[in-house]
């Protein structure tokens, strides 16, 4: 269990990962997630579940602090310690008619088996991806092939069109009736999406990633303010509609242990040596 | 035996409380051999046992005690694990003040303590465990069915290790990384080490049952796939999901459930941090709000995380807190603070979103409630300000939706937890038993565990056929 059959890098800083897990691949469905412990003295961290082939589950991570630094440097053959899943409820996967999908960073690997689900449901596929500059532009091939239509966006346009991904919403607004949005990708960018969905009267889901521990509903970390209601995102989400999440708070609260985790950062660092390889 | 006992119990040694605030390690140090035969020679050995009606599984009291009198510490240890398959674990967090000790003879002599039986289980079962005497108990032969436990906490390991013992295959299924529910997240190592845990967990893997770790059921197996596969299921998830009074500002950095707090710290090692990579916050004005077991816990271990002050706010009194004394006791020793008869109404935060304080009202007690106990009524006018960085409510928690909304067809109650016979622990749901906090709401760790003892003994009888409560 939990081997890693096959690790790719993605982008400066980003791993694909096939972990052979055969309950998760019998029954993740889109949107769900899992919880992984590295080793003995690890954290647990929720990642995504971005694909399945065979025996193995696919998860996209990107080296942002120690743990993911740790997990970005995990080596084909080895094997990760605990993972708990599929956790969280599924995407909801139907047949809307033109939906427009906003992938922004790993959030595109997240998207990838919602897009998959909602082509097999024939809806028509509008798809937005974004990054810093063209290298952290991830799965466009796979992302090609499903879309009817596809904007990339990125900062630099150094890919693309010059801009975020709003301004690829925005595009595809203007020409077509969009029906339902997907966006998935860093808070900020998942913030500004659903207002430029809400702009548009359009309803937006959004896959939220808050600090999280145990991501069975038992410790109340990941607490959303969603409608002005209290939600756990680890059970009643992770999706979410974006116009309705306080994202200012939610973004505050992904701060809640900046200094602890440039802490830790700092000693990995100092122990490991140089990473600007990864 | 006519000699009078000695009116108090044996003192035991524990850590001194200013040594104590600074360590995670356990504040009881635990009778010597000599403490315990002292203690065990205040029994009065009468043949009424009243103290056994007291206790959940229905130990043989006097007859552990007689044996440690005897000096015959393994013979003792190993009553106790015909009752009990977690007494190193009973030993340390049973209440026993309220169960068997209540009804010890010697506790109604004027002026006289009752035994201390639950120093006394702990003696003999780290005894056991120091000595490494494995007590061999015998195993029925196989019955060729299968039973599955749903959670691995006190409810789970007791039905677990008794269904064993009779003959049956079970296979428990946890959620989390380590098996042991509560007692591994919940409390506290310097109340329960978890090294103690450990070495009961791994007495019921001993006798057989296998546990299967990270497996959420419901997620990462279907219900219908247990119910196909097993010929019985226990449900014991406990009541995990925490409560918040849902006040302005629950949301702030610094706010958390006692469970998160509790989780981070206990099964996740935050007070090792950063040699374990899971982060708490070390308050330095830390709040606690609620008076039962958890909210002690959450106290006493911020105050080791480095605390300078830890204040607990109970909106009733001293007189109806549901704590332990004995937590109590300890908490007032190790310096934590509490106001009584005060209620935060919201807490105030920064720009950054971090808490800086509660806003807190008195109370007065008017009539009593449902609960029996009388209810606490704002007094207008009364409002202050508690200075805090991190505030951790304990006031209580409920049913887990996650896992019970896949149970299709099973009966819950008003509080959404499980409707199950209080005797058998049978639920609505044909071959389907549950117990534990999950049914109860939250209890203690024996109630849980006399829950598991009974539907043992019922999931027994159904899988031999004698009983049948769906027909």
């Amino acid at each position: 269990m939990n081997l890693i059959r096959e690790k790719r890098k993605l982008a400066p800083g980003v791993y694909e990962f096939w972990i052979e897990n055969n309950h998760i691949v019998k029954y993740a469905q889109p949107g769900q997630f899992v919880v992984m412990r590295l080793h003995e003295k690890a954290e647990r961290i929720p990642i995504t579940i971005a694909g399945k082939k065979g025996d193995c589950f696919r998860a996209v991570v990107r080296a942002v602090g120690k743990s993911t630094y740790e997990l970005c440097m995990v080596k084909e053959g080895d094997s990760i310690m605990d993972i708990a899943g599929p956790l969280g409820r599924p995407s909801e996967i139907d047949f809307y008619g033109n939906v427009m999908l906003v992938g922004g960073g790993v959030g595109i690997a997240t998207l990838l088996p919602i897009a998959e689900a909602l082509k097999a449901q024939n809806n028509r596929l509008y798809v937005v991806l974004g990054g810093r500059s063209k290298e952290y532009v991830i799965m466009l091939e796979e992302f090609s092939k499903l879309a009817d239509q596809m904007i990339v966006t990125t900062d630099d346009g150094s890919f693309g069109i010059k801009g975020v991904v709003t301004d690829g919403m925005q595009m595809f607004f203007e020409r077509e009736k969009i029906d339902i949005v997907w966006a998935v990708g860093p808070t900020i960018m998942m913030k500004f999406c659903s207002m430029k969905a809400k702009e548009h009267g359009v309803k937006i889901w959004v896959s939220l990633n808050p600090i999280m521990v145990d991501g069975t509903g038992m410790c109340g970390a990941c607490r959303v303010t969603v409608d002005g209601k209290i939600k756990f995102a680890c059970v009643d989400g992770p999706e979410f509609e974006g116009e309705l999440v306080d994202w200012d708070e939610l973004l505050k609260r992904l701060a809640q242990y900046r200094d602890e985790e440039e802490r830790s950062l700092k000693l990995f660092m100092e122990r490991v040596g140089d990473l600007s390889w990864l | 035996m006519a000699v009078k006992p000695f009116p108090k119990k044996t003192p035991m040694r524990e850590q001194e409380a200013k040594e104590r605030i600074k360590n995670f390690f356990e504040v009881p140090f635990g009778y010597s051999e000599e403490e315990a035969v002292l203690e065990a020679g205040r029994c009065l050995q009468c043949p009424a046992k009243p103290c056994v009606s007291g206790c959940p599984v229905g130990i043989d009291i006097p007859g552990f005690i007689r044996k440690i009198r005897e000096r015959n510490f393994a013979e003792a240890a190993k009553i106790l694990k015909l009752y009990n398959n977690l007494p190193a674990i009973c030993g340390r967090v049973c209440p026993q003040e309220t169960q068997c000790e209540e009804k010890c003879v010697v506790g109604r002599i004027p002026g006289s303590e009752p035994v201390a039986i639950g120093r006394l289980e702990r003696f003999a079962a780290d005894w056991e465990a120091e000595h490494s005497v494995q007590t061999q108990i015998e195993i029925a032969p196989a019955k060729h069915k299968k039973v599955a436990v749903v959670g691995s906490g006190p409810a789970g390991l007791t039905v677990a290790a008794d269904l064993a013992k009779r003959g049956y295959e079970v296979h428990i299924f946890e959620t989390l990384h380590k098996p042991g529910g509560v007692l591994v997240y919940g409390i506290p190592e310097f109340r329960l080490p978890k090294s103690i845990v450990e070495r009961e967990v791994n007495y019921v893997k001993s006798l057989s049952v296998q546990i299967f770790l990270n497996m959420p059921v419901g997620r990462a197996i279907p219900v219908k796939d247990l119910l196909r596969e097993y010929d019985a299921i226990f449900i014991g998830v406990g009541a995990g999901t925490p409560k918040f009074m849902g006040i302005e500002g629950t949301n702030l950095n610094g706010v958390y459930s006692a469970n998160e707090f509790l989780t981070r710290v206990n099964l996740m090692k935050a007070y090792l941090f950063p040699e374990y990579d899971t982060p708490v916050r070390r308050g330095k004005k830390v709040i606690v709000v609620g008076g039962g077991n958890v909210a002690m816990d959450a106290a006493r271990s911020a105050l080791r995380l480095g605390a300078e002050s830890v204040t607990v706010v109970y909106r009733r009194t001293e007189q109806e807190m549901p704590a332990r004394r004995e937590e109590y006791l300890h908490a007032v020793e190790e310096g934590i603070k509490f106001y009584w008869l005060t209620q935060p109404i919201r807490y105030v935060g920064n720009e950054k979103g971090e808490v800086v304080g509660a806003e807190c009202i008195s109370m007065r007690l008017g009539e009593p409630d449902e609960s029996g106990r009388r209810r606490p009524i704002p007094i207008e006018d009364s409002r202050f300000i508690l200075e805090a960085d991190t505030v951790i409510e304990a006031i209580g928690t409920e049913a887990n939706r996650f896992l019970l909304s896949q149970f299709d067809g099973l009966k819950l109650n008003k509080y959404g937890y499980i409707i199950a016979d209080e005797n058998t622990c049978a639920t609505s749901m044909r071959k389907v038993f549950a117990g534990g906090d999950i049914v109860t709401g939250a209890a203690t760790v024996i109630e849980a565990m006399g829950a598991g003892k009974r539907a043992a003994e019922w999931i027994d009888k159904f899988l031999s056929g004698e009983y049948d409560p769906w027909k």
